[in-house]
């Protein structure tokens, strides 16, 4: 068992705190120690609470001037060698998505956390939505690979935030957070673990003679070891495609390979990052699909319906992208129906759609600030089931 | 890996040998600012292992592939902003910003007034063409008055930037401006910039021959640096020797220079005084 930060050691064994607050002592714990952020509201407890703890654990807290610079700082401390993150709602993780694309691309590992409002645009700074499920996965332009990370309770968002950095890092990705205004800023009493019985992930750092580097050549698990600037490697990172050396081409075959390898590098690891949670689905008629507090509404809405004789069970990916496919198609394998309530258009129940097909798959959208009740998920599933 | 600085400057043991040829036009004034640039590096005897260059997009993006150190070639505009957090976190590194005058006063225009601001020891080198050169010719803040580019058919009718009053006017501990007809003038303006403890801007006039000089019949490459020369002359000669001459409304040399506090200095010791504060 491992101590995971000095810096938590010593606090009281259950404390009332809101999801924010949790995702900030998560990124302490999960090793982060830069931060560069813009404030925006529901985010800014994060920015607000590394600005005053990370100097006190040797670590960078930086206000930029927008989200565009942000983001672009924190890949530059995570190019150091330093673990990096940033904070942001809506309108700042659209101006995030330029560089997220960069880091995407180069593989700098860092943590973007999405405190989603409603929108399009300023829309509703105050008010829960989830509205940004398609943009953390296809946000920033060309096709590239990304880690989405969906908890929906203040626990979860510490546990997850330590995941984040950990998947990063081992995969050389950009790690999205994405939760809602309604889990960032309730407070739970959370108890928080000190120790947890796995180290911490750090960089696969390239050892062995400069000359024989070549920074994007990777082995059997696809991701290519780093170096930091200082060990004697003095390599080039560039946003333009580049081969194994790292410097810019446009050789179709050096192109396919590197890019094919970025592309699948995170299928061929999909055991270390699938992860979903399900309740009640190996005897459900109607399976709900369901994240952030939307699921928790569903949760209670399963207690619900099999009140009333409706057997419902709740399926919830904690890894949102890439999606967890399989698991989603053995939880409903039996299931007669599946909802997908959320606080949008209709973006997630699209995936769920893409996966089962569109024949059992119903949605319940909500995009006026006002969660779904419960009740009304319950209603719905147990109206899917009778109709059905 | 420190190169014998008592040996006299060679931009070889600077320069990523298997990236030649470089990819500039000929006559181009990027290259020439680069080798002032290394000629600087070579004469404090940095490091390379501890050099940083953190570049843009554009002609003057791509000079950092070509150097032999940490190189990172960033986005359009954002290259202080790349450098800012590297340099936050790595406060042991030397880090150089190479960027153009699209890529820094345009696009990247509110990150360079905030670096100026933030005063961190970051030197940013801005290679002034007067013009987009990557992207084909198109205006750019800093092109003149009358030109022509591919966006301005009838001439520039756009008042443009004088980015080294902008840098002083944002607080920038350093700011100096040389031309590329003068290289080791230039290399002793980036040498002071570079021993500067703080934000130091640098602005290089170079010369995108190959489409602002074909397209405003400009001459020669040589030709276009003696233009340099006649329309650039020191403050102390303005409205004597140069009478004949435009009048100068650039000046060259050091333009402002101030001890204000280098800003990852100060980080660090409120840093470390909450650390000390901590029971
Ligand atoms: C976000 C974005 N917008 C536009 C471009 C296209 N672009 C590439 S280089 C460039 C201008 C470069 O001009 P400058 O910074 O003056 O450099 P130069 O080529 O003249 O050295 C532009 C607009 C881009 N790469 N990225
Ligand atoms: S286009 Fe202009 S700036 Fe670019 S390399 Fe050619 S001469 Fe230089
Ligand atoms: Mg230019």
């Amino acid at each position: 068992m491992n101590a995971i930060d000095p810096a938590l050691a010593g606090r009281p064994a259950a404390t009332l705190m809101s999801g924010n607050q949790a995702c900030a002592l998560g990124a302490i714990a999960g090793g982060c120690r830069f931060f560069a952020g813009y404030p925006i509201t529901p985010s800014s407890e994060i920015a607000e609470r590394l600005a005053r703890s990370l100097p006190e654990v040797g670590g960078v807290f930086v206000q930029m001037e927008d989200e565009i610079a942000s983001m672009a700082a924190v890949i530059g401390a995570s190019m150091g060698g330093v673990k990096s993150m940033t904070a942001t709602s809506g309108p700042g993780f659209s101006l995030k998505q330029e560089n997220l694309g960069y880091a995407a691309g180069a593989e700098i590992p860092c943590v973007i956390v999405n405190v989603m409002r409603g929108g399009p645009s300023t829309g509703m700074p105050t008010r829960p939505a989830q509205a940004d499920i398609m943009q953390s996965r296809w946000g920033s332009h060309g096709d590239y690979p990304i880690i989405v990370l969906t908890p929906w309770s203040v626990r979860e968002i510490f546990d997850e935030t330590i995941r984040a950095f950990d998947l990063a890092e081992r995969f050389r990705t950009p790690v999205v957070l994405l939760y809602d205004q309604v889990v960032a800023q309730l407070s739970e009493t959370v108890v928080l673990d000190v120790v947890r019985d796995t180290a911490l992930v750090e960089r696969k750092w390239a050892s062995g003679p400069p000359a024989d580097y070549k920074p994007y050549a990777a082995g059997a698990d696809g991701i290519p070891p780093m170096v930091r600037p200082g060990a004697g490697y003095r390599t080039h990172t560039t946003g333009l495609t580049h081969s194994e050396n790292g410097f810019p081409t446009q050789n179709p075959e050096a192109v396919t390979r590197n890019l094919s390898r970025l592309f699948s590098k995170l299928d061929l690891n999909r055991e270390a990052i699938d992860a979903w949670h399900t309740l009640g689905c190996d005897d459900a008629e109607v399976v709900i699909v369901a994240i952030g507090i939307t699921a928790r509404a569903a949760s209670r809405a399963v207690e619900l319906c099999r009140a009333q004789g409706v057997r419902a069970g709740l399926f919830r990916p904690k890894t949102l992208w890439p999606f967890p496919e399989d698991a989603l198609r053995a939880a409903t394998a039996n299931a007669r129906a599946v909802l997908v309530p959320e606080l949008n258009a209709g973006q997630l129940s699209r995936e769920v759609q893409r996966i089962l097909g569109g024949a059992k798959v119903d949605g319940l959208f909500r995009f006026n600030g006002e969660p779904l009740l419960p009740s009304e998920i319950a209603a719905r599933a147990a109206a899917l089931v009778k109709g059905a | 890996m420190l190169v014998d600085q008592t040996a006299e400057f060679d931009v070889r043991d600077y320069l990523r040998k298997e990236m030649m040829p470089h990819f500039l036009c000929p006559g181009c004034g990027h290259g020439i600012a680069l080798r002032a640039l290394l000629w600087a590096i070579h004469d404090l005897g940095i490091d390379k292992d501890k050099l940083a260059v953190v570049s843009g997009i554009g002609c003057a993006g791509r000079l950092s592939a070509y150097i032999d150190a940490n190189t990172f070639h960033v986005t359009h505009g954002r290259p202080l902003a790349f450098a800012t957090g590297l340099a936050l976190a790595r406060p042991d590194l030397q880090v150089v910003v190479i960027s153009g005058d699209g890529d820094c006063l345009a696009i990247g225009g509110n990150h360079l007034i905030h670096a100026c601001r933030r005063n961190l020891n970051l030197t940013c080198l801005m290679l002034n063409n007067e013009v987009y050169g990557m992207t084909g010719g198109q205006v750019s803040p800093t092109t003149p008055e009358t030109l022509l580019t591919t966006t301005t058919p009838r001439g520039n009718t756009e008042p443009h930037f004088d980015a080294c009053a902008l840098a002083a006017a944002a607080g920038a501990g350093f700011v100096g401006r040389e031309v590329t007809r003068h290289v080791p003038k230039l290399k002793e303006l980036i040498r002071e910039g570079l021993s500067h403890p703080g934000f130091a801007f640098i602005e290089v006039l170079s010369d995108c021959t190959e489409i602002l000089g074909r397209k405003n019949d400009l001459g020669s490459s040589p030709e276009m640096m003696l233009r340099q020369k006649s329309e650039l002359r020191p403050t102390a000669y303005r409205d004597t020797v140069d009478m004949p001459f435009r009048p100068n409304h650039l000046p060259t040399g050091i333009l402002a220079r101030n001890d204000r506090p280098e800003y990852g200095t100060s980080y660090r010791r409120a840093a470390a005084a909450a650390r000390e504060a901590k029971p």
